[in-house]
């Protein structure tokens, strides 16, 4: 083994270490957590999982979440592909600084905007719905999938569409059948993202609702207030908050590199 | 190459609406407040630009715009090298590229108040791994909630696991970009491996660096919830930054017009650092 493939080596246990202590802790009782120091649980229990998944307000956190994200992903992807097309083809009037502008947008910090978001959406009657948090969250997905959709279009040459245009398709059926396959990669990378951003957020999240759309980070930070400190279930729900990400991750791990590769992101 | 084609703002019209909808109307109540003075009740009255003078000279502002300042720095200085570092050493085909990547973009999938959670677990001082480890076994004194100093390199070390994945992918994807036969080219030539790294490498993963110093400056200088949830702000303000100190002023003392001010000169400095690096950065390329 050569000695430099050490560093990615050392670099994954220094990732992988809180995390396993993470799950470590989810599969201990709370006596052997608090009654002091052991590296693997003594008495293995299941009792943290079991109390998430017999408790509604628990299991809805997570479907909740996967809800808004999924919508989010969706919303930003629909409207980010046309838009990325429009900035990687066409001169229109304004086009640099409308750009730019939607980047700033990834750039006020949402504890700026927490306020006057709860105000906006509850006037306009949105409080505590799914759609709620995934439209407030097109806020920074939408800048990033259109910044990211816009480099992989870029690198698709000019000729394809010309082709299909002399070929007799018309724009919507070349966008659908022929652009969007070609830069597929492209389209996982941003849905990636989008994902991402959107699951890991909590601050807006948690302003924009209240028990019916409450995501699974927010029901956490509920308990670790006022059930005393039950760090067993509060590890076993951030284990299992790990997990939809990962499952992500699986599904997208060639394109991650690649991708970026290809498009001039 | 461009068409000019006014048809493009048909293109662009839904996600005008949409970013509009959630950007312009928050962003104009947050003006609305920072000029306004209230006794409670909804009445307000006009107070011009007094919040933002106030902010200015404010000390509690300096601080924690100087903590915010030295924590986005220092980790910008750590992460950009480092995961630089880790993409040049990581195989660049085979079975591990994928088993790599997965497992190292695993943090960045791990909502910030479990990460915060998670540190805060793995930091207790009797309990978690590495405060009993660091505690008991190198017998180094370490606790969180009483030394700011302790406090401020768990919060970095956190960044540090937290964010360098994204820099590892942006930079490796940047590498593998890079033709074969430009690494047989420096063969010829007897370039040594800085030559490589400096004149072949570098400046291949220059644009995806851009973007990783951009984002990684953005959501530093923003960020709340894992420091929020892993030492509070404490002990003191000793790790109060920005976004804490804002949220304190904002939802703790409910003082909106000092918060508003305060988020609106807050955005603006974003705006003007990220304006800056990134004319820097791509200055070469017009």
């Amino acid at each position: 083994m050569k000695p430099r493939s050490l560093v990615p080596i050392i670099y994954i246990l220094f990732l992988m270490l809180p995390i396993y202590w993470l799950v470590a802790m989810s599969f201990k009782t709370t006596n052997e957590i608090l009654g002091g120091f052991s590296l693997f649980p003594q008495v293995w229990t299941l009792d943290n999982y079991r109390a998430i998944f017999t408790d509604p307000t628990w299991y809805w956190g997570y479907i909740n979440s996967i809800l808004y994200v999924s919508i989010n992903t969706i919303i930003s992807l629909a409207a980010a592909l046309p838009a990325a097309y429009a900035f990687s083809r066409y001169r229109f009037m304004g086009d640099k600084h409308l750009f730019f502008w939607l980047l700033t947008n990834r750039m006020a910090p949402a504890a700026v905007f927490a306020l006057p978001f709860f105000q906006l959406y509850s006037a306009v009657g949105l409080f505590d719905t799914h759609l709620a948090v995934a439209l407030a969250h097109c806020l920074f997905n939408i800048p990033l999938a259109v910044w990211i959709l816009e480099g992989f279009m870029s690198g698709v040459p000019k000729e394809l569409d010309e082709t299909a245009y002399v070929d007799g398709y018309s724009f919507p059926r070349f966008f659908a059948t022929i652009f969007i396959p070609t830069i597929k990669a492209g389209v996982g990378v941003a849905a990636f993202f989008c994902f991402m951003f959107s699951w890991v957020e909590l601050l807006l999240a948690k302003t924009l609702t209240a028990v019916e759309a409450k995501p699974i980070a927010a029901t956490m930070t509920r308990t670790a207030s006022s059930a005393g400190y039950e760090l067993g279930l509060l590890a076993a729900a951030g284990v299992l908050t790990i997990v939809p990400g990962a499952i992500v991750i699986y599904f997208v791990r060639n394109y991650i590199a690649k991708g970026f590769a290809l498009g001039r992101v | 190459m461009k068409t000019e084609n006014q048809r493009g703002w048909l293109f662009v019209l839904p996600v005008l609406l949409l970013v509009a909808f959630n950007a312009l109307v928050p962003l104009m109540t947050v003006v609305n407040y920072s000029v306004q003075e209230t006794f409670g009740n909804n009445q307000f009255f006009w107070h011009g630009i007094g919040w933002f003078e106030d902010i200015l000279r404010s000390e509690r502002f300096h601080a924690a715009l100087g903590r915010q300042l030295f924590f986005t720095f220092t980790i910008l200085l750590i992460e950009v090298p480092l995961g630089v570092a880790i993409a040049l050493a990581m195989p660049r085909k085979g079975f591990w590229v994928p088993v790599c990547l997965v497992l190292m973009a695993l943090p960045l999938l791990i909502p910030w108040n479990v990460v915060g959670a998670m540190w805060n677990i793995f930091t207790l001082p009797d309990i978690g791994l590495l405060g009993y480890f660091l505690n008991n076994t190198l017998g180094i004194d370490y606790n969180m909630t009483q030394s700011p100093v302790a406090a401020w390199i768990t919060v970095i070390v956190m960044d540090v696991w937290h964010w360098t994945s994204l820099v590892v992918l942006l930079a490796y994807a940047g590498l593998i970009s890079i033709p074969e036969a430009y690494y047989q080219a420096a063969r010829i030539d007897g370039a040594s491996n800085w030559a490589v790294f400096r004149y072949i490498q570098l400046p291949k993963m220059k644009r995806v660096l851009t973007i990783a110093i951009l984002l990684r400056f953005m959501d530093s200088f923003n960020i709340y919830t894992e420091p929020f949830v892993l030492t509070g702000g404490g002990p003191g303000n000793s790790t109060t930054l920005l976004s804490i100190d804002l949220v304190k002023v904002a939802l703790g003392q409910f003082d909106l017009g000092p918060a508003a001010a305060m988020s609106l000169i807050y955005f603006a400095i974003t705006l003007a650092v990220s304006w800056l690096f990134y004319t820097l950065m791509t200055r070469d390329e017009q």
